[in-house]
């Protein structure tokens, strides 16, 4: 796992408060109670301030999984950077 | 009085009239205030004038714009708990004689540029899961006024915009409600004939027009925890003219 998923890993955990259980990886949108869309304006809110990185209307509705958001902030770093 | 030390706010629209009036009150009671406006000059001025921590420039129709300064305010003073979405435009005209660019001008401004400030602001909030948003609704979206269509079905939208998101956000700890001005003595109201001043002021039960400062208290009320259990709501500050 990249050093940005494992970090991301850890948001999606703090944010919507998933347990030990929850295959965090193959994570997409709605699969749980926590990722609807609220918790989806949480985790966005979280990995823009750990990443210091800003997502657009577009790529808020577009980031419909875990492993979207990897590439999504993998993409952000890169242009940051 | 209200106490809102430690507190964030931002005002948007607060370089005069009710936002200008409301960064005052927000700052008089305490909290470190940020009000933005269209003219930097201005903003500085505003700022200034209310004790506000600082004045900066936006145009709430760029939601990439609303987004990069709210987050730019929430970092800065490390959180953000008010947020008072009042930019906005009042321009009449009769049925007949509505022009598109009247219609998109109106709707870009009062609708969109209000939604952009709650999406933000719910952004920054949410972390925390607590906050207060007031949007600036007003007497005419919720009863209607010649002349005034289009400046009236934003104002409807904009006090939907409060009832909706305070659903969505309740279970994050976030309050939002709506204040709807009467008629208020402001630059908006400025070019009133003095017969209709008149007229509103003998419709009025409280005798008088609004002042900035009435509705100023009114929000600086709804940001506080003196209304911690109320959400969703449209508050008008009008006089009694509507009774």
């Amino acid at each position: 796992m990249s050093e940005i998923a494992t970090q991301l890993r850890a948001v999606f955990v703090e944010a919507l408060d998933l347990g030990a259980d929850v295959d965090v990886e193959n994570l997409k949108y709605r699969d749980l109670e926590a990722w609807d869309s609220v918790g989806h304006m949480a985790l966005i809110a979280a990995i823009e301030d750990e990443f210091d990185v800003e997502f657009d209307t577009d790529q808020v509705i577009d980031m419909s999984s875990f492993k979207v958001a990897v590439d999504m902030v993998t993409e952000l770093k890169a242009k940051n950077d | 009085m209200t106490d809102l030390s430690g507190r964030v706010a931002l005002v948007t629209g607060g370089t005069r009239g009710i936002g200008l009036a409301t960064a005052k009150a927000l700052a008089e009671a305490g909290a470190t205030v940020v009000l933005t406006g269209r003219d930097e000059a201005r903003a500085k001025e505003a700022a200034t004038a209310a004790g506000a921590a600082a004045g900066l420039v936006l145009d709430v129709t760029d939601a990439k714009a609303v987004s990069t300064l709210v987050r730019g305010v929430a970092k800065e003073h490390g959180k953000l708990d008010i947020v008072v979405a009042n930019a906005g435009i009042m321009q009449d005209a009769l049925l007949g004689m509505i022009k598109e660019d009247l219609v998109d001008t109106t709707l870009s401004t009062n609708v969109a540029g209000t939604l952009h400030t709650v999406q933000a602001a719910a952004r920054a909030m949410m972390r925390k899961k607590t906050g207060s948003i007031v949007v600036l609704a007003s007497i005419v979206g919720e009863y209607g006024s010649a002349g005034q269509t289009v400046y009236a079905a934003s104002k409807a939208a904009v006090a939907n915009i409060a009832r909706s998101a305070a659903k969505e956000l309740g279970r994050s700890g976030i309050r939002v409600n709506a204040v709807a001005p009467g008629v208020i003595d402001t630059d908006l109201t400025a070019g009133l004939a003095d017969e209709a001043r008149a007229e509103n002021v003998a419709r009025t039960p409280l005798g008088r027009l609004g002042s900035a400062e009435d509705v100023a208290k009114a929000i600086r009320f709804l940001v506080s925890d003196e209304a911690s259990f109320v959400t969703g709501q449209v508050l008008g500050v009008d006089g009694g003219l509507v009774l």
